[in-house]
């Protein structure tokens, strides 16, 4: 089975430098982009590749590039900008890459440039990713003294700056459009949605955002093409995915398998299964605000479509465990007091909302409860929903408290009418 | 006393130089004084306004939204517990009343010899290694109790 | 138009608005916070929320932002629907979830708009049971009081006072629940505007600190629509009362005037009407002696007497009027004295500028813009004038117009306009093209493309060449230097490159010539085929109507007396000591037989009269102001004048009467005069038209200045009387001093007050206006007087004045105006007076060197007679070889300037 992304990631040792990286055929693609390829070329690539976007909407990637508006008549320059702000709890992948082949990034993020005239980048790299903003500074230096940065790239004609923005930290930067203000040295409040981030997005200008996962995958389509790259994945999502597990299970960690592994498989096989002495109770498929899965989800394929269609959001494909040791009760009220926290404070419903919810769900934990409280939760849970809330930060907070209150309501329920937590 | 060394100055400027406008070097700024200095004063905050031509509600508007500009002091070391769910699966809890109970402080708090500086942190990354913390920028993974007295004694 | 279908019914709105203010313009009533009709949208508190369909087909909708949502044609949405209603109700709810529930001891309560959204959304029941989150507050300073536990994180405050206002102290701190709005540390707010926070938050956060010495709920003050007294410009206010005493101002919106907002001078230059040097009583002198001001009370029969005495025993009597009194007060005076013995109580100075000034609009090409057209401009040129601390609300909307152009950019996008938030992302910080040309740095240099200080003369000769740069028939200055040819060729090209400019000048330089070339540059424009826009600050709010009615100089009047041809004087609301050097009008009141002063504060001219007739304030007054834009407008008494006080126009009746002058015309009443006033003047023909006459009713019935909750009538007076009082008459307009009334929507000139059902809150505007931040519904109010000749292009002026030449020992002298100090009567107020500064000689950093002068340390300045020993005040941006002397601070007044002066060596 083939790992491109990980193929050259070896925990044990420092990532490959660019002589390295080059040796195992780094930077070829780009070579390759910028002298034989059209941009449109690359486009199409990107396009027939069905590559989305790992960042956890499942955008299709190459859709997004082509809303860059066309470069003759929209203003300059055009930025691409690289969210490696991951915070989403229970999501590492993003650092396992630039931790363990940075070059594979920039080369990504090169071309992507490149095919949507962009000549200024941005990492925006969360402040407590210290190892990978050092090695990327390090591979961005050698980058820059190869050429392969800065002024007249390779000889093309094609110039590119590339910056590394260490953020000064909150989860709401992940968001693209906070991540903009934060950029421009605002409050990383989020923006409207409309008009787009292309056509108007740092600093004004066309701004084009992507995850440190879904570059990294293009030097390998720009090599191996399109076909090769559906061909990795066992669905119609082209290529691989990072996939990860945390909580109570033997192995945890992460394995780069084919889109659409089950669930099954990953957690067992690859996590090794839970833990001797506890028992698997559920899943959060995709981090942090995806909705819980349980036992009769455990065949579901691992891909944007079948994920949804289950009930739950792919998001980051990072997963979190629960098992009948863990308070599913604790667990949530985890989860929200993370997003109750890390709300900007701009609308209202997931600035008042979460902090409700939140102390709500200590209540309970701590035998407060009351039983008009579940219908409170309930109630947020609507009215949190997408839509309604100025981003996607509350609507995500509460897909584990909407589906917990589905698959654990006696557990609730118990907490409430037994004045306590029945795992304290 | 002179609230910026020219030190910093010239490394603000550089800093800047990728940056279009005054405030987008707010954050890169605040992120310089508090190397230098562990931690952004009010008047160190008012030297940085002063400096960028702003005011200090437009400096402070900014540094406050953010939880790694510190606007309190902090001890020489500042220890990021993560308080998110897979460490809290792993047994975050536990961990957090341990350091408690060996440095006598808790979240927000500083030992009164100035050593250590207490506070969560968004979910690490570190999952896999739960439950982790990061000790002035090293991550520490797969925690016990013995493990922190052993990696505390590190830090002086 | 666009159709649009409203729980599907078909209406028509206009395009390109967005849903909540197309709904709110029909009359629905939609739940909203953080959208403000002048701020516009951002989408943050999501209270507006409404169903929207996709078409006739789609039964589920979804829930959308209405104010963030354009309601182009066809579109289908609900505000009714159920699942909108439960997500509104969500809404307040968590937003009442840590508000303190104070509203008995809230400033805001009753006029809450907080309260009304929450009755409007169906928030009853409270079901939060944890610990409401609290705050520290701050102390903003004398005008504005902070309870930051009431707030409900709209936004609205940071985003007027930063965004809108460019108010750079204030901000939001902090993140999730726990957001603060205010500044770092306590201190007072610098921004000029300030005071419009009190009406932009919706809540009690931001409340009237003068309001709270004297606090009355909205329902328990008597009300009626003003006019700001401060300025020229003349925003619209509306006047609370109650007992007799003023109470405080809020802003009435006018479309083509202050829109939504005031300045702080505007709203709490009040407080002189109750203040300490306010006159109840006629006063009289018993002895003789002037100068040792022993004034007895008398009563207004024996001031009458006295009045009549006095005017048997004079051989001729002289009125000098007022810019600050109305049009009626200051023609009855004319009347009284007869027209050859009026004098319009200016400087002979001032007189010449603001002459010259209707010159120049009555007779030429250009128009003078109205407050909202300024906003609309997209090329500003600012000759000689600090916009800020002269006519401050022009400030605000010349922030405004520095947004016009870079709409370009927004427009390219296709972004709507209201889209607030996302304009200014892809504006950033972007400006139009804004200059200003003037002595001294100003309130408006960070937003200006370019300044330039440089002296009065360099500016009207740089000014003359910006015209002729314009049109080569204008003529040039030739021995320009290059720099300032250079400059004024970029400014030319750019007021060209306009679709409408804006030329800003003044009197404030005191230079004619200033003011001519501002004529020559916009008259250049307006042969090139586009609108251009002059606009003229003046210095008083009737300033140009007391100069349309005309008279005699004071300098004249002041011969007049020296040389023994008149000997008595009666003067109207007007402190000569503030026109004329101290020791000459010292002089013309000994000079005097009699001094009769008519006015509602004692000032020193009214200490060395012999009679003093205690006028009503603004608040007691009705009648007419003309503004700088020549808008004609009334003001309505808010209260009787009380006890002895009476108008200035009834006084002057009253003596009439007293001294059996038999007129054909009764001058007891505001509408005979002004139909006198436009007959004698052509140019106020259309001044009976200003407002509705005095028998003006609906349904027969009279405005009422009460609100129909007005509370304890028949108590109020119950420690004189328990009979409740009748109300005092107002044959003088359609107005009347009780509940009684019709209580609709009635004129705009006459509307006295913003409520609807349901919007106690100042927001209640909305249903008062034709269309959302559009005219109003009863008609607009005001009338302008002078409008441009079209057929006739203005002859250029020619008379250049020499280059500025600085010798070293002769200083040129010029003013530097403060928003508070610079007025009188706002100056008299307590909170006001805590804002002004100190009187100082200002110098730029070199000049003072020069002089061996450092910041603080005292100098002593001599212009002609006057001796000032004051501290000195660096000020960087002042042009080398002036002096800038504060204008009107208490201490100052009455040193004309510009003039020279000398520094004298230590
Ligand atoms: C609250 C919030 C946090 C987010 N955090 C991240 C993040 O840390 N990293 C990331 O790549 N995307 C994050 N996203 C998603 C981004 O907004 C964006 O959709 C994504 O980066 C686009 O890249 P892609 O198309 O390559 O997936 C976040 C979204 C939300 C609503
Ligand atoms: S202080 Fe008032 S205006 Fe400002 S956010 Fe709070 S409620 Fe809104
Ligand atoms: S008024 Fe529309 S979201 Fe606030």
């Amino acid at each position: 089975m083939e790992r491109p992304l990980t193929n050259h990631i070896d925990k044990g040792r420092e990532p490959l430098n660019l002589a390295e990286y080059e040796r195992v055929g780094g930077y070829k693609a780009l070579r390759e982009s910028l002298t034989s390829l059209t941009q449109e070329n690359i486009l199409q690539l990107v396009k027939d590749s069905n590559l989305r976007g790992r960042g956890g909407a499942g955008f299709p990637t190459g859709l997004k590039w082509s809303s860059m508006p066309s470069s003759s008549n929209s203003p300059r320059p055009r930025y691409v900008i690289v969210d490696a702000d991951e915070m989403e709890p229970g999501a590492f992948k993003d650092r396992i890459l630039i931790e363990g082949n940075p070059h594979q990034l920039i080369e990504g993020m090169i071309i992507c440039a490149y095919v949507v005239d962009s000549e200024i980048g941005y990492i925006f790299i969360r402040s407590e990713y210290t190892l990978a903003a050092k090695r990327l500074k390090r591979a961005i230096a050698e980058a820059y003294e190869k050429g392969y940065l800065g002024f007249n790239i390779l000889g093309s004609g094609f110039n590119f700056e590339l910056r590394l923005h260490i953020s000064s930290g909150r989860y709401i930067c992940g968001e693209g459009t906070a991540l903009t203000n934060s950029l421009e040295g605002n409050r990383a409040v989020p923006r409207h949605k409309t008009p787009r981030q292309t056509e108007s997005g740092l600093w004004g200008m066309p701004t084009l955002l992507n995850n440190v996962e879904t570059l990294c995958n293009i030097p390998h389509i720009v090599d191996k093409g399109a076909e090769w790259f559906k061909s990795l994945s066992k669905c119609k999502d082209g290529g691989t995915k990072i996939f990860g597990v945390s909580g109570k299970v033997k192995k945890p960690g992460a394995w780069e398998l084919p889109m659409g592994t089950t669930i099954r498989e990953i957690l067992e096989e690859h996590a090794g299964g839970m833990r001797d002495g506890v028992r698997f109770r559920g899943v959060l498929p995709g981090g942090g605000s995806t909705e819980f899965l349980v036992e009769q989800h455990l065949d579901v394929q691992m891909d944007y479509d079948s994920v949804q269609k289950a009930g739950s959001r792919f998001g980051t494909g990072t997963m979190i465990a629960l098992d009948d040791h863990t308070c599913p009760v604790g667990m949530v009220h985890n989860l929200e007091s993370f997003f109750a926290r890390e709300s900007c404070g701009w609308c209202t419903p997931c600035r008042e909302g979460l902090p409700w919810t939140a102390r709500i769900l200590k209540a309970i934990e701590d035998g407060r409860g009351e039983p008009d409280d579940l219908k409170v939760l309930e109630s947020h849970t609507k009215l949190l929903g997408p839509g309604r809330t100025f981003c996607a930060l509350a609507p995500g907070a509460m897909e584990p408290l909407q589906s917990a209150l589905k698959f654990f309501r006696e557990d609730f329920e118990r907490h409430i009418t037994d004045k306590r937590c029945p795992w304290r | 006393m002179e609230m910026l060394s020219d030190e910093i100055k010239s490394e603000i400027q550089c800093g800047t130089g990728a940056c279009p406008t005054r405030r987008c070097a707010i954050l890169e700024a605040l992120e310089i004084v508090q190397r230098r200095h562990g931690w952004v004063s009010d008047e160190r905050l008012k030297a940085v306004a002063d400096f960028l031509n702003l005011t200090v509600e437009e400096v402070d508007g900014v540094a406050t939204f953010y939880n790694r500009i510190f606007r309190r002091p902090v001890g020489r070391h500042v220890i990021l517990v993560c308080d998110s769910v897979s460490c809290w699966i792993m047994g975050f809890e536990n961990i957090l009343v341990h350091i408690t109970k060996r440095l006598g402080i808790g979240f927000g708090e500083t030992t009164p010899d100035g050593r250590f500086t207490l506070l969560p942190i968004q979910c690490l990354g570190a999952c896999e290694q739960a439950p982790a913390i990061m000790i002035d920028g090293t991550l520490h993974g797969d925690l016990t109790p013995d493990k922190i007295d052993e990696i505390l004694k590190g830090y002086e | 138009m666009a159709r649009i279908y409203i729980d599907n019914v078909q209406y028509e709105v206009p395009e390109g608005q967005n849903i909540l203010s197309a709904c709110l313009s029909l009359g629905f009533d939609i739940p909203y916070f953080c959208w403000h009709p002048a701020l516009r949208s951002v989408g943050s508190c999501r209270m507006c929320a409404v169903k929207q369909f996709r078409d006739e087909n789609d039964a589920r909708g979804h829930i959308v932002m209405s104010c963030m949502t354009p309601a182009d044609d066809g579109t289908r949405i609900s505000i009714d629907d159920n699942d909108v209603r439960e997500f509104r109700a969500g809404v307040i709810e968590w937003l009442m979830i840590n508000h303190p529930h104070d509203c008995p001891v809230c400033d805001e309560g009753g006029e809450c708009h907080l309260q009304d959204m929450t009755v409007m959304s169906g928030h009853v029941y409270r079901r939060y049971r944890f610990k409401k989150r609290t705050y520290l507050n701050q102390n903003l300073g004398p005008f504005i009081n902070h309870e930051m536990n009431r707030c409900i994180q709209c936004y609205r405050c940071v985003r007027f006072y930063r965004d809108y206002a460019g108010g750079r102290d204030f901000n939001v701190f902090g993140i999730n629940n726990r957001i603060y709005f205010g500044r770092c540390n306590d201190g007072t707010l610098e921004n000029e505007f300030s005071g419009n926070l009190v009406e932009v938050c919706p809540t009690g956060v931001f409340t009237d600190k003068t309001l709270r010495k004297h606090y009355a709920r909205k329902w328990d003050m008597q009300t009626a629509p003003s006019i700001c007294p401060h300025c020229g410009l003349g925003c619209n206010i509306i006047v609370g009362e109650r007992y007799g005493s003023l109470r405080r101002i809020l802003n009435k919106y006018n479309h083509d005037v202050n829109g939504y907002f005031l300045c702080d001078r505007g709203r709490f230059g009040y407080e002189f009407v109750d203040g300490p040097s306010r006159i109840r009583q006629p006063l009289s002198r018993h002895d003789g002696d002037r100068s040792d001001g022993s004034l007895k009370a008398v009563e207004k029969k024996e001031a009458l007497d006295l009045f009549k005495g006095i005017s048997m025993d004079s051989a001729r009597t002289l009125g000098i009027g007022s810019p600050r009194a109305t049009l009626e007060a200051n023609f009855s005076l004319r009347q009284l004295v007869g027209a050859e013995n009026f004098c319009c109580g200016m400087s002979e100075h001032e007189e010449r500028l603001v002459s010259s000034i209707i010159d120049i609009l009555r007779n030429g090409p250009t128009y003078s813009p109205s407050l909202r057209d300024v906003e609309m401009c997209d090329a500003v040129l600012i000759l000689g004038e600090d916009v800020t601390n002269v006519a401050p609300r022009m400030a605000l909307s010349l922030r405004q117009s520095v947004r016009e152009k870079p709409m370009e950019i927004a427009d390219s996008l296709r972004i709507p306009r209201w889209a607030d938030a996302s304009v200014r992302q892809a504006v950033q910080d972007e400006k139009g093209p804004l200059f200003i040309v003037s002595p001294m740095g100003s309130g408006l240099d960070d937003i200006a493309a370019r300044t330039l200080h440089i002296a009065p003369d360099d500016i009207a000769r740089l000014g003359f060449q910006v015209a002729h740069e314009i049109d080569p028939d204008s003529p040039p200055v030739l021995d320009l230097p290059d720099e300032l040819g250079r400059f004024a060729a970029h400014i030319s090209a750019a007021l060209k490159s306009s679709r409408r400019p804006l030329i800003v000048s003044g009197t404030s330089c005191g230079t004619l010539s200033v003011i001519q070339a501002a004529a020559n540059i916009a008259w250049s424009l307006s042969r090139t085929e586009r609108i251009a826009a002059l606009s003229y600050t003046l210095p008083e709010c009737n300033t140009l109507g007391l100069r349309l009615i005309g008279g005699l100089s004071m300098t004249d009047c002041f011969q007049k007396v020296l040389s023994g041809e008149v000997d008595s004087l009666i003067i109207l609301e007007n402190d000569l000591y503030r026109r004329a050097e101290a020791l000459l009008v010292k002089g013309v009141l000994a000079k005097c037989k009699h001094v009769i002063v008519i006015d509602h504060i004692l000032n020193r001219t009214g200490k060395e009269s012999d009679l003093i007739l205690p006028a009503g304030t603004f608040a007691e007054t009705t009648g007419t102001l003309v503004s700088s834009e020549g808008r004609c407008q009334r003001q309505f008494s808010v209260m009787p004048p009380a006890g002895q006080t009476q108008e200035s126009r009834i006084w002057i009746s009253d003596v009439m009467a007293a001294l059996g002058k038999d007129s054909a015309v009764n001058y007891s009443t505001i509408e005979n005069i002004a139909s006198e006033i436009a007959r004698e003047f052509p140019v106020f023909k259309d001044l009976t038209e200003v407002s509705p006459p005095v028998n003006f009713r609906v349904f027969g019935q009279k405005i009422p200045r009460q609100a129909h909750r007005y509370s304890g009538r028949t108590a109020m007076p119950a420690n004189v009387t328990v009979h409740e009082p009748k109300p005092p008459d107002d044959p003088e307009s359609p107005l009347s001093f009780s509940m009684e009334g019709y209580s609709g929507i009635p004129p705009a000139s006459v509307t006295p007050r913003f409520w609807a059902p349901s919007w106690n809150s100042c927001q209640a505007v909305n249903k008062f206006q034709k269309e959302i931040a559009g005219v109003s519904t009863g008609g607009d109010s005001g009338k302008r007087l002078i409008e441009p000749l079209t057929t006739e292009n203005g002859v250029y002026f020619s008379e250049l004045p020499e280059a500025f030449n600085f010798d070293n020992t002769k200083w040129v002298v010029i003013q530097s105006f403060h928003i508070f100090g610079s007025e009188e009567l706002s100056s008299l107020g307590d909170s006001v007076s805590q804002r002004i500064p100190n009187p100082y000689i200002g110098l730029n950093g070199d000049d003072a060197a020069s002089l061996g002068k450092d910041n603080g340390c005292m100098a002593q300045l001599i212009i002609g007679n006057v001796s000032l020993k004051l501290p000195v005040r660096i000020i960087p941006t002042l042009c080398s070889g002036l002096i800038a002397l504060p204008v009107g601070i208490p201490g100052l007044e009455g040193v004309n300037l510009p003039a020279m002066g000398k520094i004298m060596e230590d």
